[in-house]
């Protein structure tokens, strides 16, 4: 069997934690760790949108925010604030969750999703994704369904799932594919590519990812089940 | 084919509920060719052929019949716009306000003001959500001196009880009067602040401890100790 640096199978995921209603003061919040890197999502509404003129009166708007804290990284220190690629990532993030969403039922109003990355691994859309997902479930919000996302990538020849740092920043012919899945109905609602892979690897490799994502989708359901376990409406 | 789900299952967005035309879709559910699935995070009810979702968490939506409690944000030309601890505000006009005659020109502030709190009932909500309040109505009134607490909408029903039953408990324990809203806007008055604290402290006590059975003794000893 062939391993990888840290001892993973090619198609084996790091160990995943994940966690529902964190934050108090928010509708709905979700923590999800993916090895060494962790998302924090909060979600805040349906409110209503100021300033005005970017009210939509046919429907609601869904605005994310992702951010990597200035410690987040490998030492380096990160600098606070919107950048480039932070601002791309926002971007990707609420076009990877709008296709599950409602939006509706809440016309003049958004739906804030702030993502933060306390600690950072590779893989920092795809947890945010993940969390995201949670957190607008938790916050009661009408969704088709579910949203799950993993990286998936080609290093030297080697199909794997869930590139580490090391993995992605190895010397060679390497790429990094995020991608995010609809587990139930498998469409792909995100996919960037960076680096040097061929068609065919590509193709298993969003093959290895669609499963992955249907075992993340298992995570994501069970935790929020777990935060509502008892719940009955008697008494 | 038929039930996928049971009775008061917890539910995530997408899960199957059930297969085939035997059962109808309703509130927090949609169809999909053959199949229902939960499109909210809830409770799955199933009422005869009709499946929906009682929801666990969420902010809240305006329904028409509703009464609420509000907070008076401003007074404009022709009455109050309402702040419903939703995401829209609502419109309390002024031939709904009140039966008393209202002069051209008078000073609306004279009747609600800024930061005032009200009971008041929800009459319509059109499309856009835009909501509009009467005071018409048993119980609609003017909050007076109390206090303001918020809790999740969702939790109402339990803090409620059947036919009023917890509330009313809380009530005669703690001797408070107590308005419970559908949106989550409970107004609390009684003549100790302790008493008042105690009753505060109940409702986040049932906000909190819903989920897990024997809700009502545990509220009952609760309030019973320390007299």
């Amino acid at each position: 069997m062939e391993k990888r640096t840290d001892g993973r199978k090619l198609e084996e995921m790091r160990p995943i934690t994940a966690k529902t209603g964190i934050v108090k003061n928010a509708d709905g919040s979700a923590m999800f760790q993916i090895g060494d890197t962790i998302a924090y999502a909060a979600v805040y509404g349906p409110r209503e949108l100021y300033p005005k003129f970017l009210q939509d009166p046919a429907r609601g708007i869904l605005r994310c925010k992702y951010n990597m804290m200035p410690f987040s990284g490998a030492g380096e220190r990160v600098r606070p604030g919107p950048s480039r690629r932070s601002t791309e990532i926002s971007l990707v993030t609420e076009k990877a969750l709008l296709p599950v969403l409602n939006l509706d039922e809440f016309p003049n109003a958004v739906i804030d999703v702030f993502i933060d990355l306390p600690q950072t691994d590779a893989g920092t859309r795809c947890a945010g994704i993940c969390a995201a997902a949670i957190a607008l479930a938790d916050a009661g919000i009408t969704m088709k369904e579910l949203v799950s996302a993993v990286s998936v990538g080609n290093v030297n020849g080697r199909i794997m799932v869930d590139l580490t740092y090391e993995e992605e920043s190895t010397e060679g012919e390497v790429a990094d594919v995020p991608v995010a899945f609809m587990p139930k109905s498998e469409q792909i609602t995100l996919l960037q590519m960076d680096g040097e892979i061929t068609r065919e690897q590509l193709i298993k490799a969003l093959e290895m990812g669609k499963k992955a994502c249907k075992e993340i989708h298992a995570i994501q359901k069970a935790t929020l089940k777990e935060k509502y376990v008892g719940e009955s409406d008697e008494e | 084919m038929g039930l996928l789900v049971k009775d008061k299952e917890i539910v995530t967005p997408g899960e199957d509920l059930a297969l085939g035309m035997d059962y109808l879709p309703s509130y927090g559910t949609f169809r999909e060719g053959e199949r229902i699935s939960a499109a909210k995070l809830g409770l799955v009810s199933i009422d005869g052929r009709v499946i929906r979702i009682i929801p666990l968490s969420g902010k809240y939506m305006p329904k028409t019949g509703d009464t609420i409690i509000g907070k008076v944000v401003d007074v404009t030309i022709n009455g109050w716009r309402i702040d419903i601890n939703s995401a829209y505000s609502a419109m309390l006009s002024m031939k709904d306000a009140t039966s008393e005659f209202i002069p051209r020109g008078s000073d609306l502030t004279r009747y609600f003001n800024f930061g005032d709190y009200i009971v008041t009932s929800i009459i319509n909500v059109t499309s856009q959500n835009l909501v509009d309040l009467t005071m018409k109505g048993p119980g609609l009134r003017k909050l007076g001196e109390g206090r303001i607490i918020h809790v999740n909408t969702h939790k109402v029903p339990r803090i409620i009880g059947k036919q009023g039953s917890m509330v009313t408990m809380v009530k005669d324990a703690t001797g408070c009067r107590i308005t419970v809203g559908q949106n989550g806007v409970v107004w609390i008055q009684g003549d100790q602040p302790e008493s008042e604290l105690k009753a505060v402290e109940a409702i986040l006590k049932i906000e909190n401890e819903s989920h897990i059975s024997g809700l009502t003794e545990r509220i009952k000893e609760f309030l019973e100790k320390q007299g």
